[in-house]
């Protein structure tokens, strides 16, 4: 019970934290879109650093990762490194830069407002939109359910899943519409720096309680499977591969990160972060994905349903401390569905409100972001109620479906033949490609041995952009020119 | 160096840091190497590896291809 009530407490403060934070940006905010939404792109290498990464990856750290390193073994470090530390890193270059230099010239604040410009079509504009929330909205919707889930099993149910992913529901659209950006900003970095001592505190506590690091790992060896080894069972090269690229692409394309890519108030403050990247990576991923390993070497019985890390820190720290960590992670939790509001809301007001329905003035426009933010979180909370299959199938595969946006949108960046018709056949080709593999049969999920639909989707998205480009010519009102970048 | 000479370099550096960040080589291979799987412990060091290659592109060649890409294209 004291447990119970140090839990809630950890995550009251948390909340309150958020909110303190929220208000002093509050105060430093102008009225306008681009302040709202992009922190007037003014933010600085570590709070950029740690904003992206604690939006994407925190609730996984903590949940979903450590329970796949127990349940198939530690090599998801591997994947997670070549994602996340490299193939992504190079993504903040060749896309991040490239697109920051853009919006920096032209004053985009979405990716589709940068392709509509460019192309000089609102249909392609409120395409991708319309296919980012798409993929966006049910991924929130997973995170409301976590947060509920996760809410419901700490209280013992005397707060049931509704009131939870409510309450969490309700505090977030609050703090969304004080915050912005740059208060979003800020709850992250302390955010990714509490989760980094958390993950090498656990490390440490865990290796020390069962004799130290050799010890925990050289149980690995007696697993069934042996963990020790490199690859077997779920880990073959096609997987790795597939799981690394796809993913690294897709997070490169979700809202919440893309715009990221605008936001940096200096050249140098993209290129002090690029080399950041390998060693955050390393840094929180070798801990957090070897406790879990060493869970199952230990001898930890966590069934389909539950979280290992909580049950491991159950075992070998004080309540105190998993309390902590436990908490800490549901914080994370909220403080990626915050981001994700936000971008999700600038997309829908921006990109699709905006043009359709009433041309706002930057003040007006801030303001319908604040209410877009209340209408996106607050239809997700409904619709994690009723948890429909289909929904959830779209939120466990929005990785790929954002991978599919990743190839279309670097070619149009690059390669100033991509016509408006190129970029339609790229995106509904590799998109209809990939859904028909979620939903159906008609397209398998597994091509040549182990590689994903989802990269094979890509590499139709490929194909098809350039190849549609190269038969067709430049409609009107496309403006190849808008993506030059001189140096400066 | 011309500029394709340069692009080219970097781009194949930037493929061989990302492709042998997992050590194919050490498939199944089970040693113990400071208290971890020896293939983390070389992905350890192969990520240091490539935060170093990243700072010197950063120093020398920041800009190269998304910089300075003409109107014309």
């Amino acid at each position: 019970m004291a447990d119970t009530a140090l839990q809630v407490g950890i995550i009251v403060g948390y909340m309150l934290v958020a909110l303190g934070i929220g208000l002093v940006a509050y105060r430093l905010t102008d009225r306008t879109a681009e302040d709202y939404y992009l922190a007037s792109r003014t933010l600085g290498t570590v709070v950029l650093l740690f904003t992206t990464f604690a939006t994407l990856l925190s609730a996984f750290t903590f949940f979903a990762g450590p329970n796949i390193s127990y349940g198939a073994g530690p090599e998801w470090i591997l994947v997670m490194g070549l994602m996340d530390g490299v193939i992504f890193a190079i993504l903040w270059y060749v896309l991040g830069y490239k697109q920051w230099l853009v919006g920096k010239a032209n004053g985009y604040l979405t990716l589709g407002e940068m392709l509509g410009d460019r192309f000089g079509s609102l249909r392609l504009r409120l395409l991708v939109a319309g296919v980012s929330i798409f993929w966006l909205f049910p991924y929130v919707m997973l995170q409301q359910q976590g947060a509920g889930t996760a809410i419901e099993a700490l209280t013992d149910s005397a707060v049931p899943y509704w009131a939870g992913a409510g309450g969490i529901t309700l505090f977030m659209i609050v703090y969304v519409a004080i915050s912005g950006m740059r208060g979003v900003a800020w709850t992250d970095t302390l955010q990714g720096a509490f989760m980094l001592v958390m993950v090498w505190a656990a490390f440490v506590w865990v290796a020390s309680a069962v004799g130290g690091v050799g010890t925990a790992t050289a149980t690995l060896g007696d697993v069934d499977g042996n963990f020790l080894a490199l690859g077997g069972g779920l880990y073959t090269p096609e997987y790795v591969l597939s799981t690394a690229i796809s993913i690294a692409f897709g997070v490169a394309m979700f809202p919440q990160v893309n715009q990221r890519f605008f936001v940096a108030e200096s050249k140098a403050v993209i290129k002090r972060t690029l080399p950041l990247w390998p060693i955050l990576v390393v840094l929180l991923f070798v801990p957090a994905f070897m406790l879990g390993a060493w869970a199952k070497g230990l001898g930890i019985q966590a069934g389909a349903n539950e979280n290992v890390l909580p049950l491991l820190l159950a075992e070998y720290t004080p309540a105190w401390f998993a309390a902590l960590v436990v908490a800490g992670a549901m914080a994370a939790m909220m403080s990626s569905s915050d981001s994700m509001l936000l971008s999700g809301s600038s997309y829908f007001t921006r990109d699709i409100y905006r043009p359709l329905v009433e041309e706002a003035t930057e003040e007006r426009e801030a303001f319908l972001g604040r209410v877009g933010v209340a209408v996106f979180a607050t239809l997700a909370f409904v619709a994690s109620l009723f948890q429909p299959a289909s929904l959830l199938q779209i939120g466990d595969t929005a990785f790929g479906g954002f991978a599919q946006l990743a190839l279309p949108v670097g070619v149009a960046l690059y390669w100033t033949n991509t016509t408006r018709s190129g970029m339609y056949a790229g995106i509904v080709g590799s998109q209809a490609f990939y859904l028909l593999s979620v939903f159906t049969q008609v397209v398998p999920g597994s091509f040549f041995g182990g590689w994903s639909s989802s990269v094979v989707g890509m590499v139709l998205g490929l194909v098809l952009t350039i190849g549609f480009s190269l038969i067709t010519s430049h409609a009107l009102g496309e403006d190849a020119s808008v993506y030059a970048t001189g140096a400066d | 160096m011309n500029e394709r000479t340069r692009l080219v370099g970097w781009a194949t550096v930037a493929l061989a840091v990302a492709a042998l960040s997992v050590p194919w080589f050490m498939w199944g291979a089970d040693g113990v190497v400071a208290g971890l799987p020896v293939w983390v412990v070389y992905h350890v060091g192969w990520l240091c590896l490539a935060a170093v290659v990243f700072w010197v592109f950063t120093k020398r060649a920041w800009g190269l291809g998304v910089e300075g890409v003409s109107r014309d294209g």
